[in-house]
Protein backbone atom coordinates (compact mmCIF):
# COMPACT_ATOMS: atom_id res chain seq x y z
CA UNK A 1 0.00 0.00 0.00
CA UNK A 2 2.93 2.33 0.68
CA UNK A 3 3.76 2.61 -3.00
CA UNK A 4 0.16 2.82 -4.20
CA UNK A 5 0.81 6.47 -5.12
CA UNK A 6 3.93 7.78 -6.81
CA UNK A 7 4.69 10.74 -4.56
CA UNK A 8 6.65 12.64 -7.21
CA UNK A 9 3.62 12.62 -9.51
CA UNK A 10 1.22 13.61 -6.74
CA UNK A 11 3.41 16.46 -5.45
CA UNK A 12 3.82 17.80 -8.93
CA UNK A 13 0.07 17.77 -9.39
CA UNK A 14 -0.27 19.75 -6.15
CA UNK A 15 2.40 22.20 -7.27
CA UNK A 16 0.84 22.91 -10.63
CA UNK A 17 -2.85 22.80 -9.77
CA UNK A 18 -2.70 23.93 -6.12
CA UNK A 19 -2.95 21.71 -3.05
CA UNK A 20 -6.43 22.85 -2.15
CA UNK A 21 -7.75 22.13 -5.60
CA UNK A 22 -6.10 18.70 -5.58
CA UNK A 23 -7.90 17.85 -2.33
CA UNK A 24 -11.21 18.58 -4.10
CA UNK A 25 -10.06 16.62 -7.11
CA UNK A 26 -9.22 13.61 -4.93
CA UNK A 27 -12.74 13.78 -3.47
CA UNK A 28 -14.19 13.86 -6.97
CA UNK A 29 -12.12 10.84 -7.95
CA UNK A 30 -13.18 8.90 -4.86
CA UNK A 31 -16.81 9.68 -5.66
CA UNK A 32 -16.53 8.80 -9.34
CA UNK A 33 -14.26 5.76 -9.29
CA UNK A 34 -16.76 3.26 -7.79
CA UNK A 35 -19.10 4.05 -10.70
CA UNK A 36 -16.25 3.40 -13.15
CA UNK A 37 -15.52 0.06 -11.49
CA UNK A 38 -19.23 -0.81 -11.59
CA UNK A 39 -19.34 0.19 -15.26
CA UNK A 40 -16.35 -2.07 -15.93
CA UNK A 41 -18.22 -5.00 -14.35
CA UNK A 42 -21.47 -4.19 -16.12
CA UNK A 43 -19.70 -3.97 -19.49
CA UNK A 44 -18.01 -7.30 -18.79
CA UNK A 45 -21.36 -8.86 -17.92
CA UNK A 46 -22.95 -7.43 -21.08
CA UNK A 47 -19.87 -8.46 -23.11
CA UNK A 48 -19.82 -4.88 -24.47
CA UNK A 49 -16.23 -4.38 -25.64
CA UNK A 50 -16.58 -0.67 -26.37
CA UNK A 51 -17.99 0.19 -22.91
CA UNK A 52 -15.44 -2.09 -21.28
CA UNK A 53 -12.51 -0.31 -22.91
CA UNK A 54 -13.94 3.09 -22.12
CA UNK A 55 -14.37 2.30 -18.43
CA UNK A 56 -10.85 0.82 -18.21
CA UNK A 57 -9.58 3.87 -20.09
CA UNK A 58 -11.11 6.29 -17.59
CA UNK A 59 -9.63 4.42 -14.63
CA UNK A 60 -6.23 4.34 -16.30
CA UNK A 61 -6.35 8.03 -17.13
CA UNK A 62 -7.33 9.09 -13.59
CA UNK A 63 -4.94 6.63 -11.97
CA UNK A 64 -2.06 8.16 -13.91
CA UNK A 65 -3.15 11.70 -13.07
CA UNK A 66 -2.79 11.04 -9.34
CA UNK A 67 0.29 8.86 -9.64
CA UNK A 68 -1.67 5.69 -8.79
CA UNK A 69 0.84 3.66 -10.75
CA UNK A 70 -0.43 0.14 -10.04
CA UNK A 71 -4.06 1.07 -10.63
CA UNK A 72 -3.10 2.84 -13.85
CA UNK A 73 -1.02 -0.06 -15.12
CA UNK A 74 -3.71 -2.68 -14.37
CA UNK A 75 -6.43 -0.57 -16.00
CA UNK A 76 -4.19 0.05 -18.99
CA UNK A 77 -3.60 -3.68 -19.46
CA UNK A 78 -7.35 -4.21 -19.42
CA UNK A 79 -7.99 -1.38 -21.86
CA UNK A 80 -5.49 -2.75 -24.33
CA UNK A 81 -6.60 -6.35 -24.02
CA UNK A 82 -10.32 -5.63 -23.98
CA UNK A 83 -12.96 -8.25 -23.36
CA UNK A 84 -11.50 -11.70 -22.92
CA UNK A 85 -13.17 -14.76 -24.43
CA UNK A 86 -12.73 -16.25 -20.99
CA UNK A 87 -14.72 -14.03 -18.56
CA UNK A 88 -12.89 -15.38 -15.52
CA UNK A 89 -9.63 -13.82 -16.71
CA UNK A 90 -11.26 -10.38 -16.95
CA UNK A 91 -12.91 -10.90 -13.59
CA UNK A 92 -9.59 -11.70 -11.96
CA UNK A 93 -8.12 -8.55 -13.47
CA UNK A 94 -11.07 -6.48 -12.24
CA UNK A 95 -10.62 -7.89 -8.75
CA UNK A 96 -6.96 -6.82 -8.87
CA UNK A 97 -8.07 -3.35 -9.93
CA UNK A 98 -10.47 -3.25 -6.95
CA UNK A 99 -7.58 -3.88 -4.60
CA UNK A 100 -5.33 -1.37 -6.36
CA UNK A 101 -8.06 1.25 -6.15
CA UNK A 102 -8.68 0.59 -2.44
CA UNK A 103 -4.94 1.02 -1.76
CA UNK A 104 -4.73 4.15 -3.86
CA UNK A 105 -7.86 5.62 -2.27
CA UNK A 106 -6.51 5.15 1.23
CA UNK A 107 -3.19 6.76 0.44
CA UNK A 108 -4.79 9.59 -1.52
CA UNK A 109 -7.03 10.42 1.45
CA UNK A 110 -3.99 10.63 3.68
CA UNK A 111 -1.99 12.70 1.23
CA UNK A 112 -4.84 15.08 0.56
CA UNK A 113 -5.39 15.59 4.28
CA UNK A 114 -1.69 16.02 4.97
CA UNK B 1 -2.03 38.14 -25.54
CA UNK B 2 -3.35 34.78 -24.47
CA UNK B 3 -3.36 36.04 -20.88
CA UNK B 4 -5.98 38.60 -21.79
CA UNK B 5 -8.31 35.65 -21.34
CA UNK B 6 -9.56 33.44 -24.11
CA UNK B 7 -12.71 31.40 -23.67
CA UNK B 8 -12.17 27.68 -23.90
CA UNK B 9 -14.34 24.61 -23.84
CA UNK B 10 -13.21 21.34 -22.29
CA UNK B 11 -15.06 18.29 -23.59
CA UNK B 12 -14.31 15.26 -21.45
CA UNK B 13 -16.66 12.70 -19.97
CA UNK B 14 -14.34 12.03 -17.06
CA UNK B 15 -15.05 14.52 -14.30
CA UNK B 16 -11.56 14.42 -12.80
CA UNK B 17 -9.97 15.10 -16.19
CA UNK B 18 -12.47 17.80 -16.98
CA UNK B 19 -12.00 19.65 -13.68
CA UNK B 20 -8.23 19.36 -13.88
CA UNK B 21 -8.08 20.72 -17.42
CA UNK B 22 -10.43 23.58 -16.57
CA UNK B 23 -8.28 24.37 -13.55
CA UNK B 24 -5.09 24.34 -15.64
CA UNK B 25 -6.62 26.70 -18.18
CA UNK B 26 -7.88 29.04 -15.48
CA UNK B 27 -4.42 29.14 -13.95
CA UNK B 28 -3.20 30.23 -17.40
CA UNK B 29 -5.56 33.19 -17.25
CA UNK B 30 -8.30 31.82 -19.48
CA UNK B 31 -11.95 31.21 -18.87
CA UNK B 32 -13.08 27.65 -19.36
CA UNK B 33 -16.33 25.74 -19.43
CA UNK B 34 -16.88 22.00 -19.38
CA UNK B 35 -18.99 19.57 -21.39
CA UNK B 36 -19.45 15.96 -20.31
CA UNK B 37 -19.71 14.50 -23.81
CA UNK B 38 -19.50 15.39 -27.48
CA UNK B 39 -23.18 16.11 -27.89
CA UNK B 40 -23.23 18.60 -25.02
CA UNK B 41 -20.03 20.18 -26.37
CA UNK B 42 -21.63 20.75 -29.79
CA UNK B 43 -24.72 22.25 -28.19
CA UNK B 44 -22.55 24.68 -26.24
CA UNK B 45 -20.53 25.56 -29.34
CA UNK B 46 -23.74 26.33 -31.21
CA UNK B 47 -24.97 28.54 -28.40
CA UNK B 48 -21.87 30.32 -27.21
CA UNK B 49 -18.67 31.60 -28.66
CA UNK B 50 -15.38 29.85 -27.84
CA UNK B 51 -11.82 30.47 -28.96
CA UNK B 52 -10.54 26.93 -28.55
CA UNK B 53 -11.71 23.47 -27.54
CA UNK B 54 -9.87 20.73 -25.71
CA UNK B 55 -11.47 17.50 -26.88
CA UNK B 56 -11.37 14.01 -25.44
CA UNK B 57 -11.78 11.07 -27.81
CA UNK B 58 -13.41 8.27 -25.82
CA UNK B 59 -16.75 9.71 -24.71
CA UNK B 60 -20.26 8.26 -24.49
CA UNK B 61 -23.15 9.55 -26.67
CA UNK B 62 -20.86 11.27 -29.14
CA UNK B 63 -17.13 10.67 -29.24
CA UNK B 64 -14.33 13.04 -30.22
CA UNK B 65 -14.07 11.77 -33.79
CA UNK B 66 -17.76 12.45 -34.38
CA UNK B 67 -17.39 15.93 -32.90
CA UNK B 68 -14.50 16.67 -35.27
CA UNK B 69 -16.58 15.45 -38.22
CA UNK B 70 -19.47 17.72 -37.23
CA UNK B 71 -17.15 20.72 -36.86
CA UNK B 72 -15.68 20.08 -40.28
CA UNK B 73 -19.16 20.11 -41.81
CA UNK B 74 -20.13 23.39 -40.15
CA UNK B 75 -19.19 26.65 -41.86
CA UNK B 76 -19.36 28.52 -38.57
CA UNK B 77 -17.35 26.05 -36.51
CA UNK B 78 -14.92 24.53 -38.98
CA UNK B 79 -12.17 27.01 -38.06
CA UNK B 80 -12.48 26.53 -34.31
CA UNK B 81 -9.08 25.34 -33.12
CA UNK B 82 -9.23 21.96 -31.42
CA UNK B 83 -6.59 20.29 -29.31
CA UNK B 84 -7.32 16.63 -28.75
CA UNK B 85 -6.48 15.51 -25.24
CA UNK B 86 -6.72 11.79 -24.94
CA UNK B 87 -5.22 8.79 -23.29
CA UNK B 88 -6.19 6.59 -26.25
CA UNK B 89 -3.05 4.75 -27.24
CA UNK B 90 -1.58 4.24 -30.65
CA UNK B 91 -0.68 6.55 -33.47
CA UNK B 92 -3.83 5.68 -35.44
CA UNK B 93 -6.11 7.88 -33.40
CA UNK B 94 -3.64 10.79 -33.51
CA UNK B 95 -3.49 10.56 -37.30
CA UNK B 96 -7.25 10.30 -37.56
CA UNK B 97 -7.71 13.42 -35.41
CA UNK B 98 -5.25 15.44 -37.44
CA UNK B 99 -6.97 14.30 -40.64
CA UNK B 100 -10.27 15.43 -39.19
CA UNK B 101 -8.86 18.90 -38.67
CA UNK B 102 -7.57 18.86 -35.08
CA UNK B 103 -4.76 21.35 -34.58
CA UNK B 104 -2.84 19.39 -32.05
CA UNK B 105 -2.80 16.29 -29.89
CA UNK B 106 -1.87 16.03 -26.23
CA UNK B 107 -1.53 12.77 -24.46
CA UNK B 108 -3.17 12.37 -21.05
CA UNK B 109 -2.28 12.89 -18.30
CA UNK B 110 -1.63 16.28 -19.82
CA UNK B 111 1.66 17.89 -18.94
CA UNK B 112 0.82 21.44 -17.81
CA UNK B 113 3.83 23.01 -19.51
CA UNK B 114 3.01 21.36 -22.82
CA UNK B 115 -0.63 22.28 -22.40
CA UNK B 116 0.23 25.93 -21.96
CA UNK B 117 2.52 25.94 -24.99
CA UNK B 118 -0.01 24.19 -27.24
CA UNK B 119 -2.94 26.30 -26.10
CA UNK B 120 -1.04 29.53 -26.62
CA UNK B 121 0.18 28.41 -30.01
CA UNK B 122 -3.32 27.42 -31.13
CA UNK B 123 -4.79 30.69 -29.89
CA UNK B 124 -2.04 32.60 -31.67
CA UNK B 125 -2.80 30.72 -34.88
CA UNK B 126 -6.46 31.56 -34.47
CA UNK B 127 -5.63 35.22 -33.94
CA UNK B 128 -3.52 35.26 -37.08
CA UNK B 129 -6.26 33.51 -39.02
CA UNK B 130 -8.86 36.00 -37.76
CA UNK B 131 -6.55 38.92 -38.57
CA UNK B 132 -5.90 37.52 -42.03
CA UNK B 133 -9.58 37.11 -42.67
CA UNK B 134 -10.14 40.67 -41.51
CA UNK B 135 -7.42 41.87 -43.89
CA UNK B 136 -8.92 39.97 -46.81
CA UNK B 137 -12.26 41.52 -45.89
CA UNK B 138 -10.84 45.01 -45.77
CA UNK B 139 -8.66 44.93 -48.84
CA UNK B 140 -10.32 42.47 -51.12
CA UNK B 141 -13.96 43.41 -50.43
CA UNK B 142 -16.45 40.98 -48.96
CA UNK B 143 -17.49 39.63 -52.36
CA UNK B 144 -13.95 38.63 -53.23
CA UNK B 145 -13.42 37.32 -49.71
CA UNK B 146 -16.55 35.23 -50.02
CA UNK B 147 -15.53 33.97 -53.44
CA UNK B 148 -12.09 33.10 -52.06
CA UNK B 149 -13.55 31.32 -49.07
CA UNK B 150 -15.97 29.35 -51.20
CA UNK B 151 -13.75 28.38 -54.12
CA UNK B 152 -10.28 28.80 -52.70
CA UNK B 153 -7.48 30.73 -54.25
CA UNK B 154 -6.40 29.87 -57.78
CA UNK B 155 -4.66 32.04 -60.29
CA UNK B 156 -6.52 31.84 -63.53
CA UNK B 157 -9.48 33.37 -65.19
CA UNK B 158 -12.89 32.95 -66.66
CA UNK B 159 -15.18 34.86 -68.99
CA UNK B 160 -17.81 36.89 -67.20
CA UNK B 161 -20.43 39.40 -68.27
CA UNK B 162 -20.06 42.45 -66.09
CA UNK B 163 -19.83 46.22 -65.94
CA UNK B 164 -16.61 48.09 -65.26
CA UNK B 165 -16.25 51.61 -63.91
CA UNK B 166 -13.22 53.87 -63.88
CA UNK B 167 -13.17 57.10 -61.94
CA UNK B 168 -10.60 59.71 -61.06
CA UNK B 169 -10.22 63.20 -59.72
CA UNK B 170 -9.92 65.91 -62.35
CA UNK B 171 -6.81 68.10 -62.06
CA UNK B 172 -5.53 66.12 -59.12
CA UNK B 173 -1.85 66.70 -59.89
CA UNK B 174 -2.21 70.48 -59.75
CA UNK B 175 -4.21 70.13 -56.49
CA UNK B 176 -1.31 68.17 -55.01
CA UNK B 177 1.10 70.92 -55.91
CA UNK B 178 -1.01 73.67 -54.39
CA UNK B 179 -1.76 72.19 -50.97
CA UNK B 180 0.16 70.62 -48.06
CA UNK B 181 0.79 66.85 -48.42
CA UNK B 182 -1.31 65.90 -45.38
CA UNK B 183 -4.27 67.70 -46.93
CA UNK B 184 -3.82 65.71 -50.12
CA UNK B 185 -3.81 62.42 -48.22
CA UNK B 186 -6.81 63.50 -46.19
CA UNK B 187 -8.66 64.43 -49.36
CA UNK B 188 -7.80 61.06 -50.93
CA UNK B 189 -9.00 59.20 -47.86
CA UNK B 190 -12.25 61.14 -47.75
CA UNK B 191 -12.69 60.62 -51.48
CA UNK B 192 -12.09 56.88 -51.25
CA UNK B 193 -14.38 56.51 -48.25
CA UNK B 194 -17.20 58.23 -50.12
CA UNK B 195 -16.60 56.38 -53.39
CA UNK B 196 -16.30 52.97 -51.70
CA UNK B 197 -19.53 53.62 -49.89
CA UNK B 198 -21.37 54.60 -53.08
CA UNK B 199 -19.98 51.67 -55.07
CA UNK B 200 -20.47 48.95 -52.49
CA UNK B 201 -23.90 50.40 -51.70
CA UNK B 202 -24.89 49.43 -55.22
CA UNK B 203 -23.25 46.00 -55.13
CA UNK B 204 -20.01 46.95 -56.87
CA UNK B 205 -16.49 45.94 -55.90
CA UNK B 206 -13.56 48.36 -55.91
CA UNK B 207 -10.65 46.24 -57.03
CA UNK B 208 -7.98 48.75 -57.97
CA UNK B 209 -6.85 52.04 -56.50
CA UNK B 210 -4.10 53.93 -58.26
CA UNK B 211 -3.35 57.38 -56.92
CA UNK B 212 -6.56 59.32 -57.36
CA UNK B 213 -8.13 56.76 -59.68
CA UNK B 214 -10.13 53.67 -58.99
CA UNK B 215 -11.55 50.75 -60.89
CA UNK B 216 -14.74 49.01 -59.80
CA UNK B 217 -16.50 45.92 -61.11
CA UNK B 218 -20.22 45.22 -60.99
CA UNK B 219 -21.41 41.65 -61.54
CA UNK B 220 -18.14 39.86 -60.72
CA UNK B 221 -16.86 37.88 -58.89
CA UNK B 222 -20.43 37.40 -57.66
CA UNK B 223 -23.29 37.93 -60.11
CA UNK B 224 -25.45 41.03 -59.75
CA UNK B 225 -29.01 41.24 -61.11
CA UNK B 226 -28.66 44.59 -62.91
CA UNK B 227 -24.93 45.19 -63.13
CA UNK B 228 -25.01 48.04 -65.68
CA UNK B 229 -27.89 49.86 -63.98
CA UNK B 230 -26.20 49.47 -60.60
CA UNK B 231 -22.97 50.92 -61.94
CA UNK B 232 -24.74 53.99 -63.32
CA UNK B 233 -26.68 54.44 -60.08
CA UNK B 234 -23.43 54.16 -58.13
CA UNK B 235 -21.92 56.83 -60.43
CA UNK B 236 -24.86 59.15 -59.69
CA UNK B 237 -24.42 58.51 -55.96
CA UNK B 238 -20.73 59.29 -56.28
CA UNK B 239 -21.43 62.62 -57.95
CA UNK B 240 -23.97 63.48 -55.28
CA UNK B 241 -21.45 62.73 -52.55
CA UNK B 242 -18.79 64.81 -54.27
CA UNK B 243 -21.26 67.71 -54.42
CA UNK B 244 -21.81 67.38 -50.67
CA UNK B 245 -18.06 67.31 -50.14
CA UNK B 246 -17.75 70.45 -52.25
CA UNK B 247 -20.21 72.29 -50.01
CA UNK B 248 -17.80 71.63 -47.13
CA UNK B 249 -14.84 72.57 -49.29
CA UNK B 250 -16.46 75.87 -50.27
CA UNK B 251 -17.15 76.65 -46.60
CA UNK B 252 -13.47 75.99 -45.84
CA UNK B 253 -12.37 78.15 -48.75
CA UNK B 254 -11.00 75.17 -50.67
CA UNK B 255 -11.28 74.47 -54.39
CA UNK B 256 -14.06 72.10 -55.44
CA UNK B 257 -13.32 68.51 -56.40
CA UNK B 258 -14.37 67.31 -59.84
CA UNK B 259 -14.39 63.71 -60.94
CA UNK B 260 -14.82 61.87 -64.21
CA UNK B 261 -16.43 58.45 -64.56
CA UNK B 262 -16.37 56.00 -67.47
CA UNK B 263 -18.58 52.90 -67.57
CA UNK B 264 -18.68 50.01 -70.05
CA UNK B 265 -20.46 46.65 -70.05
CA UNK B 266 -19.86 43.34 -71.74
CA UNK B 267 -17.73 40.27 -71.64
CA UNK B 268 -14.40 40.35 -69.88
CA UNK B 269 -11.89 37.98 -68.38
CA UNK B 270 -11.99 37.95 -64.61
CA UNK B 271 -9.65 36.26 -62.21
CA UNK B 272 -6.84 36.54 -59.73
CA UNK B 273 -3.69 37.86 -61.30
CA UNK B 274 -0.26 38.14 -59.86
CA UNK B 275 1.83 35.53 -58.12
CA UNK B 276 0.93 32.94 -55.52
CA UNK B 277 2.23 35.38 -52.88
CA UNK B 278 0.58 38.55 -54.06
CA UNK B 279 -2.46 38.66 -56.24
CA UNK B 280 -5.48 40.81 -56.88
CA UNK B 281 -8.87 40.10 -58.31
CA UNK B 282 -9.20 41.95 -61.56
CA UNK B 283 -10.91 42.07 -64.94
CA UNK B 284 -9.23 42.58 -68.27
CA UNK B 285 -10.31 42.78 -71.90
CA UNK B 286 -11.65 45.25 -74.43
CA UNK B 287 -14.67 46.18 -72.25
CA UNK B 288 -12.32 47.18 -69.42
CA UNK B 289 -10.16 49.10 -71.87
CA UNK B 290 -13.22 50.92 -73.20
CA UNK B 291 -14.33 51.97 -69.68
CA UNK B 292 -10.85 53.39 -69.02
CA UNK B 293 -10.92 55.31 -72.34
CA UNK B 294 -14.41 56.67 -71.61
CA UNK B 295 -13.20 57.93 -68.26
CA UNK B 296 -10.22 59.63 -69.93
CA UNK B 297 -12.58 61.15 -72.50
CA UNK B 298 -14.70 62.89 -69.84
CA UNK B 299 -12.11 65.69 -69.80
CA UNK B 300 -12.24 66.34 -73.56
CA UNK B 301 -16.00 65.94 -73.70
CA UNK B 302 -16.41 68.12 -70.57
CA UNK B 303 -18.91 65.67 -69.19
CA UNK B 304 -18.94 63.83 -65.87
CA UNK B 305 -20.28 60.35 -66.60
CA UNK B 306 -19.73 58.64 -69.95
CA UNK B 307 -21.12 55.21 -70.81
CA UNK B 308 -21.09 52.83 -73.78
CA UNK B 309 -24.10 51.49 -75.71
CA UNK B 310 -24.25 48.17 -73.81
CA UNK B 311 -24.59 50.04 -70.52
CA UNK B 312 -27.17 52.43 -71.99
CA UNK B 313 -29.31 49.54 -73.21
CA UNK B 314 -29.56 48.22 -69.65
CA UNK B 315 -30.91 51.54 -68.33
CA UNK B 316 -34.62 52.29 -67.96
CA UNK B 317 -36.10 53.97 -71.08
CA UNK B 318 -36.69 57.26 -69.23
CA UNK B 319 -33.02 57.64 -68.27
CA UNK B 320 -31.73 61.08 -69.21
CA UNK B 321 -28.73 60.71 -71.53
CA UNK B 322 -27.09 62.84 -74.14
CA UNK B 323 -25.89 61.19 -77.36
CA UNK B 324 -22.33 62.29 -78.07
CA UNK B 325 -22.15 60.30 -81.31
CA UNK B 326 -19.37 58.05 -82.48
CA UNK B 327 -16.15 59.18 -80.83
CA UNK B 328 -12.69 58.03 -81.85
CA UNK B 329 -10.99 56.73 -78.71
CA UNK B 330 -7.30 55.99 -78.43
CA UNK B 331 -6.50 52.35 -79.14
CA UNK B 332 -10.11 51.48 -79.98
CA UNK B 333 -11.22 51.17 -83.58
CA UNK B 334 -13.68 51.97 -85.02
CA UNK B 335 -15.11 55.02 -83.25
CA UNK B 336 -17.61 54.07 -80.55
CA UNK B 337 -20.96 55.53 -79.64
CA UNK B 338 -20.63 57.45 -76.40
CA UNK B 339 -23.42 58.63 -74.13
CA UNK B 340 -23.30 61.17 -71.35
CA UNK B 341 -25.49 60.53 -68.30
CA UNK B 342 -27.34 63.53 -66.89
CA UNK B 343 -26.11 63.82 -63.32
CA UNK B 344 -29.19 65.60 -62.02
CA UNK B 345 -31.46 62.56 -62.09
CA UNK B 346 -32.15 59.57 -59.95
CA UNK B 347 -32.65 56.21 -61.60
Amino acid sequence: MQDAIDLAVFRELQDTAGAEFVTELVDTFLEEAPAMLAELRAARAAADGERFRRAAHSLKSNGMTFGATTLGALARALELKGIDADPSRNEAAIAAIDVAFADAAEMLKELARG
Amino acid sequence: MAESGARLLVADDNKVNRLLLIRSLELMGHRAAGAENGRVALEMLERESFDLMLLDIAMPEMDGFQVLERLLASTRLRDLPVIVTSAVEGLDSVVRCIELGADDYLHKPVNPVLLKARVNSSLEKKRLRDAQRELVRRFATSEVAQDLQQSGFALGGKHVNATVMFSDIRGFTSMCASQPPEETIELLNTYYTLMFDAISGRGGVVNQMIGDGLMAVFGAPLPLADAAGSAVRAALDMIEMIELLNVEHAAAGKAPVRIGIGIASGEMIAGYTGTQQRATYTCVGSTVNLAARLEAHTKDAQRTILIDRATLEALPPDAQVEVLGPVPLKGIAPAVEVFSVDCAQSL
